[in-house]
């Protein structure tokens, strides 16, 4: 798939997420916004999967480690023919297996449950491991905030992947620079990541996490070691009036700024 | 009901852990071991050297090797995450419930020295809480075998289980109570010795412990049922309202907090279903002071003989003489 055909599709999943929220009156948009480009490279041009065995032992493992983008994923997957389109309508209602927390038991596709930060990470080094200790040939991939990684839990298997040689595990953050109260700088700046992941023995890309032409090779790049992808985002990218705002990390639009925001969004499309 | 031997000679229940683990390991090559820096106190040493490729130790980092755990089971291995109960639970308590329990991995816990086996260390390596914090989460059985056969028996069924189980295990020797050839059964009691004048339920350390204080009783022609109750989650209903029914009184006695553990599991069954005078035995919902598993166990009124005036004391409350 071309990245015009990626940001094609990308720009209609956010347009379904944005809606979505709206009906729903919940959800994480600002922290949606950031990573469905990089979902939707996952999803349509990546991953080795097959929506309709969704248990293939063979398959190439997603974990989004940020669960309460939960919405977006929930889109992807439904795009890709995991679960119906006309489904995401029930988010967040009574019974819903779409909650706001992925659930890997209700849901195809979903690999671990996530919701407290700092748990996808170690589960993906397991993951790895796994293949390395089986002999198979998949990949995992792991999807954390920037904000997230302030757990020391992150630190601990960022620690054990390069001990273990995991160079078939790739770790995005989402370096969008906010977290759900305030930005990153103001609270426990970790930022430069970079250096960091270096450092802990990792093979590091920065890339701009909104180009396709970026975001692909970043996620197919493959070396000897662990791979950090620290890709810069824009919290509520795609929609002016939420973009690099900490207060958008759950905010709904009211009906005035969700015309806008549609507008915005249809109008890039 | 089983019959109860009655061998002088002490386990470390470690040792039935690995030995069975070591057989499964041979006979299933998913089968992996997972630890902090724990090869040692988890005696992992025999198969570390059996299959080295498939001992993952992460070092001091419980929350990692919990969710480390779980991905292993995602990629279709069998692991036995082993650490001591303390730091297994406590430490990474949330990645027990999203990643183990509520993801339901398949993925076995194995608490080590648990209880007041670190009793000298003090506090912060006791491990009385665990079954509090375990027996909430919804997928999680939780285990506590009472003796080397029972443990042997346990971690063949946890292998065998298609879902998460914490087994919790302590490395204070133990006499062997049950029958070589026992095959453990979850959420079953074991009725180790028949009686109508009030029942002693326990699990692991503390079951060889009933036993001596029914024979203190039999002594005196009070008659007491043994119940070994190792399955701590799902509770056996049937077997507590039926102690009730035949016994009319219920004693618990457990290397646990009073709040929270075996005791408070049979309680919640005797409130909801056949209301009984009971007495629960355990630490009583202190830190407790320094001294070994078994000082302790007799410091909190677990001796035989204090265990034996407890119940007396419960039965005289059931007749209406107290």
């Amino acid at each position: 798939m071309q990245p015009n055909d990626l940001d094609r599709i990308a720009r209609q999943i956010r347009l379904r997420d944005l809606q979505a929220v709206y009906e729903a009156g919940a959800g994480h948009i600002g922290g949606e916004m950031s990573a469905i480009d990089i979902l939707t490279a996952l999803y349509f041009g990546v991953l080795r999967i097959q929506p309709d065995q969704p248990r293939n032992p063979d398959r190439d493992r997603f974990v989004l480690s940020k669960g309460h983008v939960a919405l977006a994923l929930y889109v992807t997957l439904a795009k890709r023919g995991y679960i119906p389109e006309d489904e995401i309508k029930t988010f967040l209602k009574p019974h819903s297996r779409l909650n706001g927390h992925p659930n890997c038991n209700k849901v195809p596709g979903v690999e671990t449950n996530t919701g407290p930060l700092g748990h996808g990470l170690p589960v993906a080094v397991g993951m790895a491991k796994a293949a390395k200790i089986l002999g198979a040939g998949y990949h995992t991939y792991v999807l954390t905030g920037d904000g997230e990684m302030q757990e020391g839990s992150n630190w601990e298997a960022i620690s054990s992947a390069a001990q273990f040689g995991l160079n078939n595990l790739t770790l995005i953050i989402d370096h969008n620079r906010f977290q759900q109260g305030a930005a990153l700088k103001e609270t426990n700046d970790l930022a430069p990541f970079a250096t960091k992941l270096a450092a802990f023995g990792w093979d590091v890309t920065e890339i701009d996490g909104h180009a396709m032409t970026e975001i692909v090779p970043a996620l197919e790049k493959r070396g000897d070691r662990p791979h950090c992808i620290v890709a810069h985002t824009n919290k509520g990218h795609g929609i002016s009036f939420m973009q690099d705002r900490s207060d958008w990390h759950h905010r709904v639009p009211n009906a005035e700024q969700y015309k806008i925001a549609l507008a915005e969004l249809s109008e890039a499309m | 009901m089983n019959a109860v031997t009655t061998s002088p000679k002490l386990h470390d229940c470690r040792d039935a852990f690995v030995s069975v683990l070591e057989r499964l390991g041979a006979e299933n090559p998913r089968i992996v071991a997972v630890c902090n820096d724990s090869v040692g106190s988890s005696k992992l040493g025999g198969f570390k050297n059996l299959f080295p490729e498939r001992l993952i130790n992460v070092g001091i980092a419980e929350q990692n090797m919990v969710g480390v755990g779980a991905g292993l089971a995602n990629g279709g291995l069998l692991p036995f995450v082993c650490g001591a109960s303390c730091f297994l639970t406590g430490r990474s308590l949330e990645q027990v419930k999203a990643d183990i329990a509520y993801s339901n991995a398949n993925v076995k816990l194995i608490g080590i020295s648990s209880g007041m086996a670190y009793g000298e260390l003090g506090p912060t390596h006791h491990s009385i809480e665990d079954f509090a914090w375990t027996r909430v989460l919804p997928n999680l059985p939780v285990v506590a075998p009472c003796d080397s056969v029972e443990t042997a028996a346990a971690v063949e069924w946890a292998a065998s289980y298609p879902g998460p189980v914490f087994l919790r295990l302590s490395r204070v020797g133990v006499p062997d109570l049950l029958p070589q050839g026992h095959r453990f059964q979850p959420g079953k009691a074991d009725m180790l010795r028949d009686g109508d004048a009030v029942t002693l339920i326990a699990n692991g350390t503390l079951t060889h412990r009933m036993i001596k204080a029914a024979a203190i009783l039999a002594h005196e022609g009070i008659e007491a049922r043994v119940l070994n109750m190792a399955t701590v989650r799902p509770i056996d209903v049937e077997a507590v309202v039926a102690a009730v029914r035949d016994t009319g009184a219920i004693l618990t006695a457990e290397e646990h907090s009073v709040y929270g553990g075996l005791g408070s599991a049979i309680a919640e069954v005797v409130v909801a279903e056949a209301p009984a005078p009971m007495k629960l035995l355990g630490v009583p919902g202190v830190f407790a002071p320094t001294g070994s598993a078994e000082f302790l166990l007799d410091e909190y009124g677990m001796a035989p003989t204090a265990v034996a005036e407890a119940a007396k004391a419960l039965i005289a409350r059931k007749s209406g003489r107290a």
